[in-house]
Formats: C-alpha cells, sequence, structure tokens
C-alpha cells in the first residue's frame, strides 16, 4: 500500500467518521428527542445521509474516485446550511424565509454554551467534510 | 486488511455510543416525566372533568384528548374493553387536549352536552362518525355539529353553552394543565398519576395492569 493511498484513506476515513456522527446526531435529535426536523433540516438530512454509505463504499475497498460523487452532497448541504444558519442568526431578512408551514426553519429549539446551534453544527460538519474531500481530491493530483 | 479493521471497529462503537445514549436518554426523560407528573399532581384532574367509573376506584387512568385525534379513536375502544375487563376497578378522567385545528369548537361542544348529560354519548359517536367531519388533520366544526345532531341533543341551548364563559375556562384550564404536564401529543395517559413510560396500547395495559395488582395486594 503506497504513502498517498493510506493519508487519502485517513481523509475519507475522517469524512465519514464527521458524516456518521451527524448523521447519528440528526437521527437522535429527530427520533429520541423528538424535535420535528424543519423543511431545511430536511434537505440537509438528504445530502448528510448517503454520504454515510457513498463514503463507506468508497472505503472498502480505498478508492480516490468517491470524492466525485461525495464533494456535490457535501457542497450542497454546504449551501443549505449556511442559508439555515443565515436564517436562524437573522441575517436574512423575515421575508425570504422559504418555510411558513409546519416548524418554520428559523426555529432554534436548542443552544449549547450559548452559541452552539444545529445549523451550526451541520455547517461545520459539512465544512469539514468538504474540506477533507478536496484535500484528498488535491494529494491525488500531485 | 488493518483499514478494514479499523473502519469496523469505528462503526461499531458508534452505534454503542448511539444505543447508550438512547438508553441513558430514554431513562432519564422517563424519571423526569414521573416527577413532573409527582409534583403537578393537583393539575391531573379538575372538578369539570368527564369522569366514568366509580368514585372509589382503585385504578385511575387520566386520559388527555383530542376527538379529531385519530389515534384516540382507535384507542378508545381499547380502554373501553380493560374497563369492562375490571369492573369497578377504573375510573376514567378526561381531560381535553384539542391540538389539531378547529378542535376546540370540537370541544365546547362536548361541553355542550355534557352540560346536557349526553357527554359520553357525544363522544362516542364523534369518535365513530370521526372521518366525516375531520379533513387532513383539521377539524370541521360544522360537520361535527351536524354529527351531533343525531343524538336528540337540545341544539339551542347547546349553542349557548358551548360559546359560554365557562367553557372557554374549561377548555383554557386543561390546556393549561397539559402544558403543565408537558403532554404535546395525544392520547396521553396518566395511571394513577404515573405517565407512560413509552407510547403504545401494550405500555398503557402494562401500566394500568401494575396498578390493579398493587390494588390488590393491598
Amino acid at each position: 500500500m503506497t504513502n498517498t493511498t493510506s493519508t487519502g484513506w485517513t481523509l475519507i476515513f475522517s469524512a465519514w467518521l464527521i458524516a456518521t456522527v451527524s448523521t447519528l446526531g440528526a437521527l437522535f435529535l429527530g427520533e429520541v428527542m423528538g424535535f420535528t426536523p424543519c423543511v431545511l433540516c430536511w434537505y440537509q438530512r438528504i445530502a448528510m445521509f448517503p454520504l454515510v454509505l457513498v463514503l463507506a463504499a468508497g472505503l472498502l475497498p480505498f478508492d480516490p474516485r468517491v470524492v466525485r460523487y461525495a464533494l456535490p452532497l457535501a457542497l450542497a448541504g454546504l449551501g443549505l446550511a449556511l442559508f439555515h444558519l443565515a436564517l436562524t442568526a437573522g441575517w436574512i431578512p423575515e421575508n425570504l424565509k422559504p418555510c411558513q408551514k409546519g416548524v418554520p426553519c428559523s426555529n432554534i429549539p436548542v443552544v449549547w454554551f450559548g452559541f452552539v446551534t444545529i445549523p451550526l453544527l451541520s455547517v461545520l460538519s459539512f465544512l469539514s467534510i468538504s474540506g477533507l474531500l478536496l484535500t484528498t481530491h488535491l494529494k491525488g493530483c500531485k | 486488511m488493518k483499514q478494514k479493521t479499523i473502519f469496523i471497529v469505528a462503526a461499531i462503537l458508534m452505534v454503542l455510543g448511539f444505543v447508550l445514549s438512547v438508553v441513558l436518554y430514554t431513562s432519564q426523560k422517563e424519571d423526569a416525566a414521573n416527577q413532573l407528573a409527582e409534583t403537578n399532581s393537583a393539575a391531573l384532574i379538575r372538578m369539570h372533568s368527564p369522569t366514568v367509573g366509580k368514585s372509589d376506584a382503585p385504578v385511575t387512568i387520566v386520559e388527555f384528548l383530542d376527538p379529531a385525534c385519530e389515534t384516540c379513536r382507535k384507542f378508545y375502544p381499547l380502554v373501553k374493553q380493560i374497563m369492562a375487563d375490571n369492573p369497578d376497578k377504573i375510573r376514567i378522567v378526561l381531560r381535553y387536549a384539542p391540538f389539531h385545528d378547529g378542535s376546540d369548537k370540537v370541544v365546547a361542544m362536548l361541553e355542550g352536552a355534557r352540560h346536557q348529560g349526553k357527554f359520553w354519548e357525544a363522544l362516542e359517536i364523534l369518535l365513530s362518525f370521526q372521518s366525516g367531519w375531520t379533513k387532513h388533520h383539521a377539524a370541521n366544526p360544522e360537520a361535527a355539529w351536524q354529527v351531533l345532531r343525531r343524538i336528540g341533543l337540545n341544539m339551542e341551548q347547546m349553542n349557548k353553552d358551548m360559546n359560554s364563559a365557562e367553557t372557554a375556562s374549561v377548555i383554557a384550564q386543561d390546556l393549561a394543565d397539559a402544558k403543565t404536564l408537558n403532554v404535546t401529543m395525544t392520547p396521553e395517559f396518566f395511571v394513577n398519576g404515573k405517565p407512560l413510560p413509552s407510547f403504545g396500547f401494550d405500555q398503557l395495559k402494562a401500566l394500568i395492569d401494575e396498578a390493579l395488582e398493587d390494588s390488590n395486594a393491598r
């Protein structure tokens, strides 16, 4: 096994760990703690959940092309998460809110340590997954 | 092969961590719910609450119910059956939890029927024709009104009673108590003051059986 393969594997593995922890976390919040996901949360879940399976498939055995398939999901998720964060933080004015029925997306059910919200965690997950995937891609090109 | 091992170990650890958190969280929540019901036992039963069964029955079931709730309809005959199986042992106290849109109007009609001594008849006919007056999880009060015409109520009096200040305060009180007891879904049951550990008919049955056994032991 060459060195680049091993580094690449570790990077994708880290991304997979983040995706899995995020997925289990989302399931815990939704199914166990009983928070109803808002519309934007659902779209972010749509981007996050498949990453667990797609990245796992790229790890067993290692296939660097997994970046091609996983990165679009991660970037789409990142975009949605940033939008959601902007909405909850009040950076986007009221009338641009996309969801009216059910649970409003501007709703903030939990805040940890005074500033950590679910959309912030989502941004951090998608951002680190995207970063790890991009790094894998750039290392492979060399 | 080493990588495969790392992957599998990581996957198992994460799933175990998840399961452990679920177990811890649920047991904590159960304790909290029991505590909440214990400290707020005054909010469980009010003077106005419709009651069926002997007043000195050893087991009291408090049910928070929404007449427009489908699961409440499905539970109704099951609870009735348990009552029939244990004559004189169980008392049911109904509380209103009109969470569906338009449901508060239907609850007001039930209050009107209660004033005419026809509460249970009204509730039963509303539940059995539920699909006729609910649509997409919202109640249609006019349709419910038509259903209630069939049981021979004085509809003029009913109209007065359902719009009275007393009815409004009964509904407000029940909703406030639901909030105090953290009732967010219907039906919610409290058996001798204890909430269901998790939702389900089997869990309710187990809680009732436990309470019955306790009363027999005494």
